[in-house]
């Protein structure tokens, strides 16, 4: 059985970039429509998200939750699951991170973050874990259960900050967490913060689990082919579930970096549609560690230049938002690509 | 079919280039941060944005009269959400907008980091207060307000018994009530005021439902400080018959005649104010606070209702008025 990723050759990286261009070709035919010059919006758009220190920094603080929840949908692709779920697993993971953060004022640093973290991750995962049973057992399926996962978190949070979390201040959302259980600022002002070192080792973590240990093997074997992999002697509710958990676990972090590094509280809805964003950078990146951490730069970057570009030009963010749905059309119809860019033969 | 595609993305490069250098306006060089060298204001919306006939509607009619009498530039953003409005409010500093503005107390944390993180930005946060030494914040002495109110629906009722819808039991919201209560007091130390809170400032069904069983307990004046869920009780008033008061912005017109004034919270002259003093290169950190003296709270020009309020009341609330002013009448607040 042949489960070795292939190597990203030239070719596995046509379609993502190509979709890329495309999407900004087409995003050019929308910036004409509003009157502004898309060279000018494009450079614009560059130069504010990679132009200066600040800049490249505001744009890696707002890739950072992307490269966790990209990263976690990719986990569960590799087994062969749909995780619509992050959204939900980053609130469940974010709040537990924010409840530890707000108590227990008199711990030390050293174990106040990381307990903080861990146990944020560690409900992500729980709560990743309840579909992935259903699935595996049940065969209820993960799309339909992780959406609904998503409503029940958004409400369960919706209660707890506006309940018993409730901060001193009238806004929906928690006191602010202890500096103990703070993720640190690397280059303020910007709130780029030690979450990004976090993200680095689960891009690294990620990579080993699934291409150097058994478990990465047997969760890949299924993703390929679950009968084949039942015969093989692999059992595949018991990789069904385990991928679930540690995909909620990675997506939950975005949660819990935004809470205890960019926010430094829980607020109600804090997501921008991380998670689902996240899906988008799993399928550009092509489900590949490598892939998603340039793929979540790339939707960092349009999210911190589409800000500004709002502001300079007569451009809407919106136009952002269009050249996303591009990307992801464009990689779902690699075909149109593939046939774009003749195959070179073999000499 | 491939190269039929091939063709079609070299025309639409090709026209790109073509427009791109024929476009007027911008060219294709370096972006310029700054235009020119007039004052540039940007203001961070309350959730709910702008139509929403109270606190956004206000603050930009105040920016409005602004743009008319100074030489500002001025931008503005309606966040979806209570996290998105400090990114909004970063955002406009790190472009080096010369005065921020944030509608509403949900502003307030994310206002404090960005003080924190850029202590020579100036700042300015409406109906709460920033403890830092770059932030203007600008509150409203709703108790003065309330008070006029409350002195004019106990010279009103002819059943001796006014009520108080309140959204939820936040510290601004007791002011217009302790205002209220004050108000009737004054007036007519025997009418009785029936206070109830609805827990929500949307919840239209809940304030009609407090104001009708008001209006079953004697209630024929009724004054709401919750938002929307005030529209409930207007419908009420319409529906039963009795008399209401308004809130923050002029909702007289709601119910024409109905409706015996509202209490009004001009976001639009603090926000105007603050303005003029960064124009004037005066920016004052610091506790604003609007009262009836400056004109920042008090009641409409009773458009609909003027023939049904006897002059002596009228009266009554011109001398109300200027006790307050000159310090004859004390109006507490709840925190006092």
């Amino acid at each position: 059985m042949e489960l070795q990723q292939r190597s990203l050759t030239s070719r596995n990286l046509l379609v993502p970039i190509g979709s890329v261009v495309l999407a900004l070709l087409v995003g050019s035919i929308f910036i004409l429509v509003v009157g502004e010059n898309p060279l000018y919006a494009y450079r614009v758009l560059l130069v504010e998200s990679f132009g200066s220190i600040n800049n490249i920094a505001g744009t890696l603080q707002r890739s950072t939750p992307l490269i966790f929840t990209g990263l976690g949908v990719a986990f569960a692709f590799r087994c062969g699951l749909f995780n619509i779920g992050a959204e939900g697993q980053l609130y469940v993971g974010g709040m537990v991170a924010a409840i530890i953060g707000v108590s227990f004022g008199n711990l030390p640093g050293l174990i106040h973050l990381p307990i903080a973290v861990f146990a944020g991750m560690l409900a992500g995962g729980l709560w990743a874990a309840i579909p992935g049973i259903l699935k595996a057992k049940l065969g209820v399926h993960e799309v339909i259960n992780t959406i609904m996962m998503n409503f029940v978190a958004y409400y369960l949070t919706d209660f707890l900050v506006t309940g018993p979390f409730h901060g001193g201040r009238w806004a929906p959302e928690t006191d602010r967490v202890f500096p103990t259980a703070v993720l640190e600022r690397i280059l303020p002002p910007s709130r780029l913060n030690t979450g990004i070192f976090l993200a680095i080792v689960a891009l690294v973590v990620v990579y080993i689990v699934l291409w150097k240990t058994k478990t990465g093997y047997e969760i890949r074997a299924v993703g390929l082919n679950p009968s084949a992999a039942e015969y093989g002697g692999i059992s595949v509710a018991r990789n069904m579930v385990l991928a679930m958990v540690i995909s909620g676990a990675v997506a939950s972090l975005a949660g819990v970096e935004q809470v205890l590094g960019v926010h430094g509280r829980f607020i109600q809805r804090f997501s921008p549609d991380l998670g689902f964003i996240g899906i988008a950078v799993a399928l550009l990146g092509k489900n590949h560690p490598v892939g998603v951490f340039f793929a979540a730069v790339l939707f960092g970057a349009l999210r911190t230049g589409g800000a500004a570009m709002d502001r300079l030009t007569d451009v809407p963010r919106e136009l952002v938002v269009i050249i996303q749905a591009m990307i992801i059309m464009f990689v779902a119809a690699d075909e149109l690509i593939r046939r774009l860019v003749p195959r070179r033969r073999k000499a | 079919m491939r190269a039929l595609f091939s063709s079609l993305v070299t025309v639409l490069i090709a026209v790109l280039f073509v427009v791109g250098v024929a476009v007027p306006g911008h060219t294709a060089g370096e972006p310029e941060e700054v235009e020119d060298d007039r004052v540039r204001v940007g203001v961070v919306f309350s959730v709910g944005g702008l139509g929403d006939e109270s606190f956004n509607d206000a603050a930009y009619a105040g920016m409005q009269r602004a743009v008319d009498d100074f030489d500002i530039t001025f931008d503005y953003v309606e966040p979806d959400d209570v996290a998105e409005m400090e990114d909004h409010q970063r955002a406009f500093v790190e472009a080096g907008y010369d005065l921020v503005i944030g509608i509403g107390f949900l502003q307030e944390s994310g206002m404090e980091a960005v003080a924190m993180d850029y202590p020579d930005a100036k700042l300015a946060i409406v109906d709460a207060v920033v403890d830092a030494p770059n932030v203007a914040s600008l509150t409203f002495k709703e108790h003065e307000g309330s008070f006029l109110v409350g002195a004019l629906a106990a010279l009103m009722t002819e059943t001796g018994t006014v009520g108080f819808v309140g959204g939820q039991e936040v510290p601004v919201i007791e002011n217009f009530q302790v205002g209220y209560e004050q108000g009737v007091q004054y007036s007519d130390p025997d009418v009785e005021v029936i206070i109830n809170y609805a827990g929500a400032f949307d919840d239209p069904g809940r304030g009609k439902e407090l104001a009708v069983s008001q209006h079953d307990r004697g209630a024929d004046i009724i004054y709401h400080a919750s938002g929307g869920t005030g529209m409930g009780v207007f419908e009420a008033a319409e529906e039963e018959g009795f008399y209401a008061i308004g809130v923050d912005d002029n909702q007289d017109h709601l119910v024409p005649g109905q409706i015996l004034t509202s209490m009004l919270k001009r976001v639009d002259v603090a926000v105007y104010d603050v303005v003029a003093d960064v124009v004037a290169g005066e920016f004052r950190p610091g506790l604003h606070e609007f009262g009836v003296a400056d004109g920042g709270v008090g009641t409409t020009d009773f458009e609909y209702t003027r023939d049904i309020i006897p002059d002596e009341v009228f009266q009554t609330l011109d001398e109300i008025r200027e006790g307050i002013i000159d310090g004859t009448i004390q109006v507490r607040s709840a925190h006092d």
